[in-house]
Formats: C-alpha cells, sequence, structure tokens
C-alpha cells in the first residue's frame, strides 16, 4: 500500500509541475507588457517602464524568471492583481471558501443520486423504470449547464422568493448566525440543484452498465442458486464490484464537474472561483486569471489522488500490483 | 436509430437553412423588438428585432461546422498519438500516456476558457483549441486497440516478411483500430459542440458568428431572463440538447455495434 500510495503521490507532483510550466508558458504568450496593464497610464515615460521592469525582474533571462515563478508559487507569492491592486491570493481564497461551499455539497448529491438510481435502473433493467431513468439521465447529460441555469432563473423570477443571484442577501443585516446561514441557503438553493442536476447523469448510466454487465457474471447465478436474497447479494457482492469503474470515472469527470461549477456560478453570480475567471477575463486581470488556474487545477490533481485512494480501498488487487 | 435520425435532421436543416429560414437572421426589425411567439415571428424576436427561429436555424451552421472541424484534429491527433505510443511501447508509450492523463486531468473547459482568451477568440482559434483538448480519449482507444492488434500473429508474419513499421501501421493496425473510433467520434462531436457552446456563452469564444451559444449569450447579457422572455432563451438551448442528445445516442449505438467486448454483455467501458 505504501508503495502505492507513494507512486500515485509522485505522478500528481509530476502533474502539478506540468501545469505550472503550462501557465508559465500561457501566460507569457500574451501580447503586450504587463508593466502597462498593471498600471494602464499612458503617461508613463520610459525610463519608469524600465525602472518597473527591472523591479519585478521582467528584464532577467526567461529561465531565470521561470525559476521565480516556480518559487514563488511555493512561497505563496501569487503577483497582484490589476484590478484590485491586493496580492492575488488575498482575493482568490475567499472565493476558493466560496467554490468549495457549493461544488463539495454538490458532487456528494450527484454521486450518491447518480449512483443509487444506476443502481435502481441496472436492477430493474428493460422495466419502466429503468427506461424512465435511463432517459432522464440522457437527457439530464445532454443539457448544457448553463442553460439548465437559465430555465430555474426564469422560473424562479416567475414563481418569486427564491434567489437568484449572490451568495447572501445584500443590504440586509444579517446580524445572527442563524440568519447568515438561512440566506446563504437560500441563495445556495439553484446553483446547487444545477450543478448536481447536470452531473448526476453520466453518473446514472456509467453505474447502470456497470451493474448488468457485473450481473452477468458466474458467482452471482451460483449465490442465487444457493439460496442467497437478492437484497443481500446486490449489497454485499454485486454494488461493491459494480462501484469499481464508477469510482474511476468519477475520478476522471472532476474536471468535469469543476467546468460545470465555472458555469454555474457565472450564470447564478455565485462569487467563487468560476465567476472570477469570468469577470477576470474581461477585466483582464492576468495574475488572477494565472492564479485561479493554477488553483482550480490544483484542486483537481488532489481530488484525483485522493479518488485513486478510495479505488485502492475498494479493490484490494490494485494495492499488489 | 434515434440518434441518426435525429441528425439527418440537424444536417438538413444546416445545409437548407438559406431556403427554410423565415427572415433573414440579421435583419433586424426595431417596431418588433422582443415579441412573443406569434403568426409573423414563430419564436419572437430578440432586442434588436431579429426573428429568433432564423437564429436558431442558421446558428446549427457554425455549431455543427466547429463540431466536426474540432473533432476532426482531436480524432487526427488522438489517432496518431495512440498509435504510436502503442506501437513503440517503452518510454514513448509512458511519457505520451503521462501526457494523455495530463490533459485528462486538467479541466478542459477551464483550460479552454483561460487559452481562448489569452489568444485571441476567432473561430479557426476555438477549433484548434477544441480540438487541442479532445484527443485524450481518442488517444487512450487507440492505444489499447494498438496493444492488441501488435501481438496478432499476422503482424508478425508480417515483419517477418519484411514489413517496414510505416506498412504494418497503415495496412494492418490502423484497418483495424478505425472501427473503434468511430463510436468515440460521435462523442467527442457532442463535446465539442457543447465545449463551444459554453465558451461563445461566456463571450470568450466567437460573439460575431451566429450559433446557439451566441443567441444564449445575448439572451442572458441582455437581461431578458430575468424580465420574462423565455422564448429568447428556450429554442437555442433545447436545439444544443438535441444535437448532443442526436451525437451521442449514435456513439453509444456504433460503440454496441463495433466494441466486441460489449456484444457479450461484458461492462461498458468508456475509454
Amino acid at each position: 500500500m505504501g508503495r502505492y500510495v507513494a507512486k500515485r503521490i509522485a505522478t500528481s507532483i509530476l502533474t502539478f509541475f506540468g501545469t505550472i510550466i503550462l501557465t508559465f508558458i500561457l501566460f507569457r504568450l500574451l501580447p503586450g507588457n504587463p508593466i502597462q496593464l498593471l498600471f494602464r497610464n499612458p503617461q508613463l515615460t520610459q525610463k519608469q517602464i524600465q525602472l518597473l521592469n527591472s523591479q519585478f525582474g521582467l528584464n532577467k533571462p526567461l529561465w531565470l524568471q521561470f525559476v521565480l515563478f516556480v518559487r514563488n508559487v511555493f512561497v505563496g507569492n501569487w503577483g497582484i492583481s490589476f484590478f484590485y491592486r491586493a496580492p492575488v491570493t488575498q482575493v482568490l481564497f475567499p472565493a476558493l471558501l466560496n467554490s468549495v461551499i457549493l461544488i463539495l455539497p454538490a458532487t456528494v448529491l450527484a454521486i450518491l443520486i447518480g449512483v443509487g438510481l444506476g443502481v435502481l435502473s441496472g436492477w430493474k433493467r428493460n422495466s419502466a423504470s429503468d427506461v424512465a431513468i435511463l432517459t432522464s439521465s440522457l437527457i439530464l447529460y445532454a443539457i448544457p449547464t448553463f442553460w439548465l441555469g437559465i430555465l430555474f432563473i426564469m422560473v424562479a423570477v416567475k414563481v418569486g422568493g427564491i434567489p437568484v443571484s449572490g451568495m447572501v442577501a445584500i443590504g440586509v443585516s444579517l446580524s445572527t448566525p442563524t440568519t447568515f446561514l438561512v440566506s446563504l441557503l437560500r441563495h445556495l438553493f439553484l446553483p446547487m440543484i444545477t450543478l448536481t442536476l447536470v452531473t448526476l447523469g453520466q453518473f446514472t448510466i456509467i453505474m447502470r452498465s456497470s451493474l448488468i454487465g457485473e450481473l452477468t457474471e458466474d458467482y452471482v447465478v451460483a449465490a442465487y442458486a444457493k439460496g442467497m436474497s437478492s437484497d443481500r447479494l446486490l449489497r454485499k457482492h454485486v454494488v461493491p464490484n459494480a462501484l469499481l469503474p464508477t469510482v474511476s470515472i468519477i475520478a476522471i469527470s472532476i474536471g468535469t464537474i469543476v467546468a460545470g461549477a465555472v458555469l454555474t456560478e457565472t450564470v447564478f453570480s455565485w462569487p467563487g472561483v468560476g465567476s472570477l475567471i469570468y469577470d477576470s477575463i474581461f477585466r483582464r486581470d492576468y495574475p488572477v486569471l494565472q492564479g485561479a488556474f493554477l488553483i482550480v487545477a490544483f484542486f483537481v490533481i488532489v481530488s484525483n489522488f485522493v479518488a485513486d485512494l478510495v479505488y485502492a480501498y475498494l479493490d484490494p488487487r490494485v494495492k499488489y500490483s | 436509430m434515434v440518434g441518426v435520425g435525429i441528425l439527418v435532421l440537424l444536417f438538413a436543416i444546416a445545409i437548407l437553412a438559406p431556403f427554410i429560414s423565415p427572415y433573414n437572421p440579421t435583419q433586424i426589425d426595431p417596431n418588433a423588438i422582443l415579441q412573443p411567439p406569434s403568426a409573423k415571428h414563430l419564436l419572437g424576436t430578440n432586442e434588436v428585432g431579429e426573428d429568433i427561429l432564423s437564429l436558431v436555424i442558421w446558428g446549427s451552421r457554425i455549431s455543427l461546422l466547429v463540431g466536426f472541424l474540432a473533432t476532426a484534429v482531436a480524432i487526427l491527433l488522438g489517432t496518431l498519438i495512440g498509435v504510436v505510443a502503442g506501437y513503440s511501447g517503452g518510454i514513448v508509450d509512458e511519457a505520451l500516456m503521462r501526457a494523455t492523463d495530463f490533459f485528462l486531468v486538467v479541466p478542459a473547459v477551464v483550460l479552454a476558457i483561460v487559452v481562448a482568451a489569452l489568444l485571441g477568440n476567432s473561430l479557426p482559434n476555438v477549433i484548434i483549441i477544441i480540438g487541442l483538448l479532445s484527443w485524450p480519449p481518442t488517444a487512450r482507444v487507440v492505444r489499447s486497440a494498438t496493444l492488441v492488434y501488435k501481438q496478432m500473429p499476422f503482424v508478425e508474419a508480417s515483419k517477418g516478411a519484411g514489413g517496414s513499421t510505416a506498412h504494418i501501421i497503415r495496412k494492418h493496425i490502423l484497418p483495424n483500430v478505425m472501427p473503434l473510433v468511430y463510436a468515440n467520434t460521435a462523442l467527442t462531436i457532442a463535446n465539442a459542440i457543447f465545449t463551444q457552446s459554453a465558451l461563445v456563452f461566456l463571450g470568450v469564444g466567437d460573439v460575431n458568428d451566429i450559433s446557439w451559444g451566441q443567441t444564449l449569450h445575448f439572451a442572458y447579457s441582455s437581461g431578458s431572463i430575468t424580465a420574462g422572455y423565455y422564448w429568447y432563451a428556450i429554442p437555442p438551448g433545447i436545439m444544443i440538447v438535441v444535437a448532443v442528445l442526436g451525437f451521442a445516442l449514435t456513439g453509444y449505438a456504433l460503440d454496441e455495434i463495433f466494441n466486441p467486448r460489449l456484444r457479450g454483455g461484458a461492462i461498458l467501458v468508456s475509454a
């Protein structure tokens, strides 16, 4: 087990380094001088520009800039936001917290509901409920995230009373923790439903196929012939085995979930990292964009690592490979 | 079968757009702003008076075009990398697989947004970006298939008779591998259509060409959603759902036909 964990850690670190390199290259491809983007003052003299260049280390050779960049990433110096004129980390971490509040419950819900529906659908293959579940999952899989959000907004506006933007009510005094929590939950309602719905479609489909495949195995026939109840057979043997491919698919879709979160946050103006990415594109706030990209990549890499550990726990065969 | 039917319909709409669209989609009518569906405008009008039905019909062209071209790029790249990795083995294989895993892990849409924002959002750029981010699944499928066919006796026989590597790949490996790629192609197209509309919706794709994402973009940014003008946002979204469904269903059907493991009722493992 230790060797497996060590190997996974090494791969994750490699991937993160790859991301750092990619980020460095991407953001150096930008047209324009970063100094002029930061200060946006048409009256900067050449001498001032040169001074600022050397202050920010922009006149050093590219490989040295890269080394300093890597060092800065690990030290926590992620640059200064062009728009907020504050350290990027200061801008990023509140947004990250908000994103986690949205993504974590939505993912957990999507996994629970998706897997549950998949098992139900696979067990009762070709029945009415199976067809219903499969059709709705396919449609959910095909619906664009932002369009579903838009639909919900339209419905909410008609119905009234359900907040469609922001994280808490603005201009209202939220003195006690309870009022704050209530306001937060009311605003969380729509974005979370949207994100959960678009994610669970593919989980259901995968779990269903996996379960159907597992049910063709010989041990299922043997156990049933020996008199084991189907309920116990499902719970103790078939579902845990069928979960394995599902877990690896879920791990791969973490990236998609994050992408869905970006779209959901933008549509509902939920102040998370996704919204931040969208806003900083239009404000040309490249340091924040770079930092947000790094943090998103880091988050996905860590999640994949955790998913691999879960997979190793579920499938003992992996540990000895 | 349903999938193929949907696709045929979509193709027809895209190709026949100039003939079946009631109005020129860029024709604005300041007297008829934001009209709900009526006899004159079957799906209503938007905030500059353009007919939404026409917008949706014409939008199919760009959305499908980007879907196809981006997928072409992805399939080309994926097949190339997959075959090279599978056939060479050893360190080339390891390195290419690391790269593939890397691109699988990094959230593609986020990377697409960042790259499009940085390098410009013209149509060719968007196509290339989506293509460059969609090749990993294809590469994986092709690599697994190459590994299988590499062991086959007829490859060994060909090598023994003096066949060069290029010859073997071209005549023996590729023809057997390609059918597995077809299913993947359909799913990749579905994904590309979705990604393109997401990029345009956010404003980092090409907002000047008429596409479904573009119509949704203006629906959202003009505030017509909260104002309750439902006819603006619903049709383009439905078209995207239909298109993605069409390609996905076709992809699953192709997978069932071409993937030998599936016919025996084995587990469906999407590569």
